[in-house]
């Protein structure tokens, strides 16, 4: 039981670096002109709900195992999250905005943001293969 | 046409600026004296620049005349090749050395552009070669330095180029072997006309298309017939040439095209019902050649008032006629004018009213400052992508919540008109100043799918852009039509520390197609000095450019923030300057407030600001006529924003020749510039207050009968009529003085502003004390006692 609460989550852990990367590959494009604002900014808000949700599902995963110590280090990044997503002004087009994105310096913000979630994730990733194996070898 | 220097060999370039690798010395010339060693030595010798100068004693502080912008410290002859300060001016005339420097001195740091401006003289250049640096792009301007005659190193990056053999001859002079005295290098200011590289497809032709409501309201208002009538006078003078394409869309809750082609007899109306899926009933014939359909289009301007005389339609769809524009002007991009006279009610886009009349004079915050939906902002970037620009004339009597409406012209390089009330009956100062605005819109120049792209040299960068357009990548500017009138601002950041340079550049390039479908780049150059100590910094502020920054700034705050935020920063912002003035720069402390002579505007200026419609609290506002002020602040070029920020008032009853300019043979007269308090005012006299959008004429109760009569063509001040709004063009020398004065501050700008003459008891009367900037008012502190309030918080 353990052991496939903590192979959930380190799938889970595991798609959430993958979408860190993919952000921060698409804003690097777009600060090197690979890309024009509009393009970046449709394709990074399209995955702004599955890293929310994916990151509320690792959430409740710990909660609902009971393992609080690793719960409550989830619990800040996924209300972060849900607040970035409620908090969009109604004239702008998502949390990517392409009009906006290119003042007062959100394109470096965004990207301070990413790497900021890639380093956790990672972290998670590691404590949740820790404890997967743990888990595995205690059954 | 072209001006090049007579005599004038190499110029001449302080020691150690031509040879590489060997460190700049001091700058040779009078710019040795700079203000940091002034301060050293006597007081006498410091430039007026950095006078101090005690705010709370000195009343006088506005100059005679208008405020001239600062010169930069650079040596006579690069200074004289230095961008004229109307199209390109900068916070700070001398910038700081480095981020840490500038973040001392609190003050920002940015650059306020023109680029389109209508100029008098440009020189133009037909090349095959168009010298750019090979890594940074930069075309070559005359900071350049030349190091011997076969290269040139770009002052924005510092890389060594070749001059290609073409540049080597010089077609003006006939010479060769001297690229420094081609044209390129003696203008800063320089249009090109463009090769085939610059093309991403073959250059468009002129396409307009007009967008009108048609609904109860907006026939009501009669804007339909001014709207026609305007066009039919000017069809021949639309710019573009033989290729230039017209079309009409009107709309009410339906869409209806007109089909114009050429064999027909009269003008077919096809109409769309289906709003929710707009498409284009017949291919072609929609948008037709202008000079071939010319009796057609002509036929449907004539008939057009007449056809919606009748209708009882109130709704209105503008989202889907808006969706329709954009589909009829994609193939080939084109400007759309719209003109809306409600909120839009049907369709795509409909729009509420969110304006709580009882919070128009809230002390408190103000809300719904930012779109409702952003439905016109994706519009607006789909159009911007087909070359599309949206252009919006605002003609209604209630709340049409601008702040959504207007984003379909912000991000597509269109210009808001708004004309609050306007009604053909009830408001004819509207209609005139609508008549008016209309000519200039129609004629004025054009350019199409432009793009616009500010390079600064290497260690700064641009990181907040101001204006109506599309930041498509960094940089660059997407700007699908580019008018005269239209102003830019950008901040910038210094990321590296500017050591081992005297001098930064900036260029801006703007790419754009004629209306004769050529396609031309103008290219604008500046150079600044750079300095490393506080006091040179204070000295090169440039007030006016400060404040119009700030304001950007300001609505971007008001806009993501709250309007109380943004109120509270732009008071920061005296106070931290001035503060940091106090403390670092002063060498002797005295008591009161002071500040350079050079800044010596700047509260008053922030104060105008506070109580400018767009960020004032505590006074009825209704909230597009904020939306439509914050726009304003954005959009318009600083020449012609600061009579809109800080009016500016003038006794008139006793003009004289004395110090009058000579233009054209026409005697201007130049009063004295006035302070804006009533305490200026006088029963016995006439005053002229020059607001940027209107001009009012304020006469006092007692004013002499010969101004009356001689002016005003009135016996005494009771028969002053009530709502006057026209001068008499009588013969006497007052009224041909007064008028050719009045004459010369219309000409200043584009819009038309409208002439009001007020009396005591007139209705107009709280608008033009409202800009009496230095009054006390229930809401608003008086400005001595905001200096002495900006006096306390320094002294914390």
């Amino acid at each position: 039981m353990e052991a496939a609460v903590f192979i959930l989550s380190l799938i889970d852990c595991c798609a959430l670096i993958f979408l860190s990367v993919y952000f921060i590959i698409t804003l690097s494009d777009l600060e090197c002109d690979y890309i024009n604002a509009r393009a970046c900014c449709s394709k990074l808000n399209k995955w702004v709900l599955p890293e929310l949700v994916g990151q509320a599902l690792a959430t409740v995963l710990m909660l609902v195992s009971m393992h609080w110590f690793i719960f409550l280090l989830n619990l800040p990044v996924a209300s972060w999250n849900l607040y970035r997503y409620i908090k969009v002004p109604m004239g702008n087009m998502g949390i990517f905005d392409p009009t906006e994105i290119h003042n007062r310096g959100q394109l470096k913000s965004h990207m301070k943001e990413a790497m900021i979630k890639l380093g956790f994730h990672l972290l998670c990733f590691f404590i949740y293969l820790y404890s997967m194996i743990l888990a595995l070898i205690n059954d | 046409m072209l001006h090049l220097p007579m005599g004038h060999s190499y110029p001449s370039l302080p020691p150690g600026y031509q040879k590489m690798g060997i460190p700049p010395s001091p700058l040779a010339g009078p710019v040795q004296l700079t203000p940091s060693m002034a301060g050293l030595s006597l007081q006498s010798q410091t430039p007026e620049a950095l006078r101090v100068v005690n705010l709370l004693q000195e009343r006088n502080i506005l100059p005679h005349g208008a405020v001239p912008p600062p010169t930069p410290c650079l040596p006579q002859d690069l200074q004289k090749f230095n961008c004229s300060p109307e199209v390109f001016r900068c916070t700070l005339t001398s910038i700081p050395q480095t981020q840490s420097l500038l973040n001392k001195a609190k003050l920002p740091l940015g650059l306020l552009l023109h680029p389109f401006k209508d100029l008098s003289q440009l020189p133009v250049v037909t090349s095959s070669t168009i010298v750019r640096c090979r890594t940074c792009r930069t075309y070559i301007n005359p900071f350049v330095t030349f190091l011997d005659q076969k290269r040139w190193k770009c002052n924005l990056c510092y890389r060594v180029n070749d001059v290609p053999e073409e540049f080597m001859y010089n077609p003006v002079t006939r010479s060769y072997g001297e690229p420094h005295k081609r044209p390129e290098v003696q203008s800063p200011t320089i249009e090109f006309i463009a090769p085939s590289e610059y093309m991403l497809r073959p250059p468009q032709p002129a396409v307009y298309l007009f967008v009108l409501d048609v609904s109860h309201n907006a026939v009501e208002t009669g804007y339909l017939d001014v709207v026609c009538q305007s066009l039919l006078d000017n069809l021949n003078s639309l710019p573009g040439d033989a290729r230039t394409k017209i079309g009409f869309i009107t709309f009410d809750s339906t869409i209806h095209f007109y089909n114009l082609q050429e064999g027909l007899s009269q003008p077919q109306m096809l109409v769309v019902s289906d709003i929710e899926d707009i498409f284009i009933p017949t291919p072609d014939s929609l948008l037709v050649n202008l000079s071939e359909c010319k009796e057609l289009v002509q036929d449907l301007l004539k008939a057009l008032p007449q056809m919606f005389n009748k209708t009882m339609e109130t709704h209105s769809a503008l989202g889907p006629a808006l969706q329709a524009a954009y589909k009829l002007l994609s193939p080939t991009g084109g400007r759309a004018s719209v003109f809306q006279t409600q909120l839009p009610t049907l369709g795509a886009g409909a729009l509420k009213s969110r304006e709580d009349p009882n919070q128009r004079a809230s002390a408190k915050d103000i809300q719904h400052l930012t779109p409702a939906t952003d439905f016109y902002k994706k519009l607006a970037l789909d159009c911007s992508g087909q070359q599309v620009a949206v252009d919006l004339f605002l003609l209604s009597g209630q709340y049409c919540d601008l702040a959504s409406l207007g984003c379909i012209s912000r991000f597509s390089a269109g210009s808001v008109y708004y004309y609050p009330s306007y009604h053909h009956q009830h408001n004819p100062s509207q209609v005139e100043r609508f008549q008016k605005d209309l000519k200039r819109y129609l004629t004025r120049k054009i350019g199409f799918e432009a793009v616009m792209r500010i390079r600064c040299t290497k260690g700064l960068s641009i990181h907040t852009f101001h204006g109506n357009f599309f930041v498509r990548s960094t940089d660059l500017l997407s700007l699908p039509n580019v008018n005269p009138d239209a102003g830019f601002a950008v901040q910038m950041s210094i990321e590296e520390n500017l050591l081992d340079m005297q001098m930064v550049s900036f260029q801006a390039a703007l790419l754009y197609t004629s209306s004769k479908g050529e396609r031309r780049i103008r290219v604008h150059t500046m150079c600044l000095p750079v300095v490393n100590s506080l006091s040179d910094i204070f000295a090169g502020a440039d007030v006016q450019a400060i404040t119009g920054l700030l304001a950007s700034m300001a609505v971007d705050r008001s806009v993501t923030a709250s309007l109380c935020d943004a109120r509270d920063a732009l008071t920061n912002a005296v106070i931290d300057s001035l503060a940091t003035y106090r403390s670092s720069v002063l060498t002797i402390q005295q008591a009161g407030l002071l500040a350079p002579s050079c800044l010596r505007l700047f509260p008053l200026y922030i104060l105008a600001l506070l109580k400018q419609k767009a960020f004032r609290t505590g006074t009825s506002t209704r909230l597009d006529d904020r939306v439509f002020a914050m726009y304003q602040l954005k959009y318009q070029p600083l020449s012609y924003l600061m009579p809109m920020i800080h009016p500016v008032l003038y006794r008139v009853d006793d003009l004289t020749d004395e110090g009058a300019l000579n233009i054209n043979d026409r005697t201007i007269p130049q009063p004295r510039v006035l302070q804006l308090s009533v305490e200026k005012l006088s029963r016995e006299g006439a005053f002229l207050m020059d607001a940027g959008l209107v001009i009012f004429l304020w006469i006092g109760r007692n004013c002499s009968s010969s101004f009356l009569s001689q002016v005003l063509g009135v016996p005494n001040y009771s028969a002053v009529p009530q709502n006057m709004t026209r001068l008499p063009e009588l013969d006497t020398a007052e009224s041909v003085r007064f008028r050719a004065f009045i004459g010369w501050l219309r000409e200043q700008r584009p819009f038309y502003p409208v002439l009001h003459v007020i009396r005591e008891e007139s209705q107009l009367k709280p608008s033009f004390m409202q800009n009496m900037i230095e009054d006390r008012t229930e809401s608003a502190l008086s400005y001595y006692e905001f200096l002495l309030h900006l006096q306390q918080q320094i002294s914390k």
